[in-house]
């Protein structure tokens, strides 16, 4: 039973981790490398309050704070990198993110205080599925609802064609600034659901890796659509487990048969399950 | 003593490296003015309109908009002070409807903040539903109504080089930029923008500027014309002048040279 929650728990925290990297990706256009260094920097943050400065208030107000430190942490990584790399473009702020999330790592790996390469002990068990998935939804109704505001039009047309969007009216460094910020928080608070249900953290949790397999998951839902990125999220953490399960030289060649079948995904449809829609019962509206 | 300018540019130079141009530039438009700019390729007509909207900033000289200096103001923000425009090659937001290449445009115009948006206030509600009624009255204008839906890419081309002037309509301007609107465009099209053009004056009660190649169309609509060559301002007046003006015809034709033993 225990191996089914856990995997859930994973499944919630991937569905969070991947809207926040939609925000970034899909909604605005920014091509980040770097998620599971802001992911690390919000679990590694929301740990060291839990296990050093943990205030004498009950558990679930406790969970908060350490969702907020890690929402908080992960979002000034965001300004730091934000300010200088988002007047790159494209493949250039692709790299700079890239290193970023190497340099993020790297910090961890040679910080005694919260375990260097050995890794993170002892973390409190302070959330619970609950929690995850609480939080989840929280998130997808923020990022339904940004994308139906002018707001989040406004992000949009950043993805769509930069000069046409400033000449609407649209400030482009404030926007993009605002999704690389709000994208970064977001995944630190799915970094403290992470560290406070798994009580270990290792740096190699959030090698460069992980930024990708996130970056797969937006991708293969469809940029830019919430129902792609919960899709996303729950195909690609279930279905390496599933094949674990067919027995015999499957097993084995689990791997290769998961890539060929991203392979596959991608040619068949290039722009994601979803597309840019979403799942909607009302037939013929898009949103 | 005329009206106070719209659009007030004073000795504008633009200068790329060792490359002039604009050139010393001094025009001015005023309110409800219907103008043309004219000019040889590469004269420097579309760099003038990347200076006035803030994508470039002047070498020197200074722009103006209702007296206020636009140096140092962003292109964002010039949007909201009143200039729109529409692009050469048309840049739609490809991938959006119709409608919401529209809305996008009302973006500066709505009054909701972000909280209001998240939590889909009442006065989310009642902002997006007035939103959504002028746009269409807008399609409407443009006979693009039945057409929201669409995806902006598949538009057929005239309609997207309508929906792009629907579109800087949308930002509420006091002066509308149009680069070349007529390019790709059949004879009945250009009929139809002419009447349209005067249309968006007469309607909206704005300045409009336009590049254009096509003679026929600004010689039908444009009550004054500026002749740019090489990046300087070498005529300006009525049709009728500039028609018989020997600088343009040159520009346009070459100089005659006589060749003598």
């Amino acid at each position: 039973m225990d191996y089914y929650l856990q995997i859930l728990l994973i499944v919630g925290i991937f569905i969070t981790l991947t809207l926040s990297l939609n925000l970034i990706n899909g909604y605005c256009g920014q091509f980040s490398l770097g998620h599971a260094g802001f992911w690390g920097a919000g679990a590694y943050a929301s740990a060291i309050y839990s296990s050093f400065y943990a205030l004498p208030v009950s558990t679930p107000i406790n969970m908060a704070i350490a969702c907020l430190v890690g929402f908080l942490a992960a979002a000034l990584c965001g300004i730091i990198i934000g300010v200088p790399c988002l007047r790159l473009k494209g493949d250039y702020l692709a790299i700079a993110t890239l290193g970023f999330g190497e340099i993020v790592r790297i910090i961890i790996m040679n910080t005694e205080l919260v375990g260097g390469p050995r890794g993170f002990i002892n973390i409190p068990h302070w959330a619970n599925i609950y929690w995850i998935y609480a939080v989840a939804l929280v998130v997808i109704v923020f990022m339904i609802n940004l994308k139906r505001s002018t707001y989040g039009r406004a992000i949009i047309s950043i993805r769509e064609d930069e000069i046409a969007a400033e000449n609407m009216g649209v400030n482009l460094f404030r926007y993009k600034l605002f999704s690389f910020i709000v994208g970064a928080g977001i995944a630190g608070v799915a970094g403290a659901l992470f560290a406070h249900t798994q009580q270990f953290l290792h740096p190699s949790n959030f090698n460069f890796m992980w930024s990708v397999i996130i970056l797969v998951m937006v991708i293969l839902g469809g940029q830019g659509s919430v129902t792609g990125s919960v899709i996303g999220a729950i195909v690609l953490t279930i279905f390496p487990e599933v094949l674990r399960f067919i027995g015999g030289h499957a097993s084995d060649w689990r791997m290769p048969i998961y890539s060929v079948l991203l392979i596959v995904l991608m040619l068949a449809r290039p722009q994601g399950i979803f597309g840019a829609h979403e799942f909607s019962l009302s037939k013929g509206r898009k949103s | 003593m005329k009206l106070i300018p719209l659009l007030d540019l004073e000795h504008v130079t633009m200068k790329f490296g060792g490359l002039t141009a604009v050139n010393d530039v001094s025009l001015k438009v005023y309110p409800r003015d219907l103008v043309a700019i004219i000019g040889p390729n590469g004269a420097g007509k579309t760099t003038l309109f990347n200076t006035i909207t803030g994508i470039y900033t002047p070498t020197s000289g200074s722009v103006s908009l209702d007296q206020k200096n636009l140096k140092n103001s962003k292109s964002s923000a010039i949007t909201e002070l009143g200039i729109a425009r529409t692009f050469q090659n048309i840049r739609l937001f490809k991938n959006l409807s119709v409608i919401d290449n529209i809305k996008l445009a009302k973006h500066t115009r709505i009054q909701y903040g972000f909280w209001s948006g998240i939590f889909r206030t009442k006065r989310f509600h009642q902002e997006e539903n007035k939103i959504e009624e002028e746009c269409l009255k807008l399609l409407a204008l443009f006979k693009l109504d039945d057409k929201k839906d669409y995806l902006a890419k598949n538009l057929a081309y005239g309609q997207q080089r309508k929906l792009e002037m629907a579109r800087a309509l949308a930002t509420e301007p006091k002066l509308l930029l149009l680069d070349e609107p007529a390019a790709g465009m059949n004879p009945t099209e250009t009929r139809e923008l002419t009447e349209l053009i005067h249309l968006i004056r007469d309607q909206f009660n704005i300045a409009v500027i336009l590049i254009e190649h096509d003679m026929k169309l600004v010689m039908g609509l444009a009550e004054k014309i500026f002749v740019l060559d090489y990046g300087n301002l070498i005529a300006e007046g009525s049709p009728a002048e500039i028609q018989n003006n020997k600088r343009v015809i040159e520009a346009y034709l070459g100089v005659e040279i006589e060749v003598n033993s």
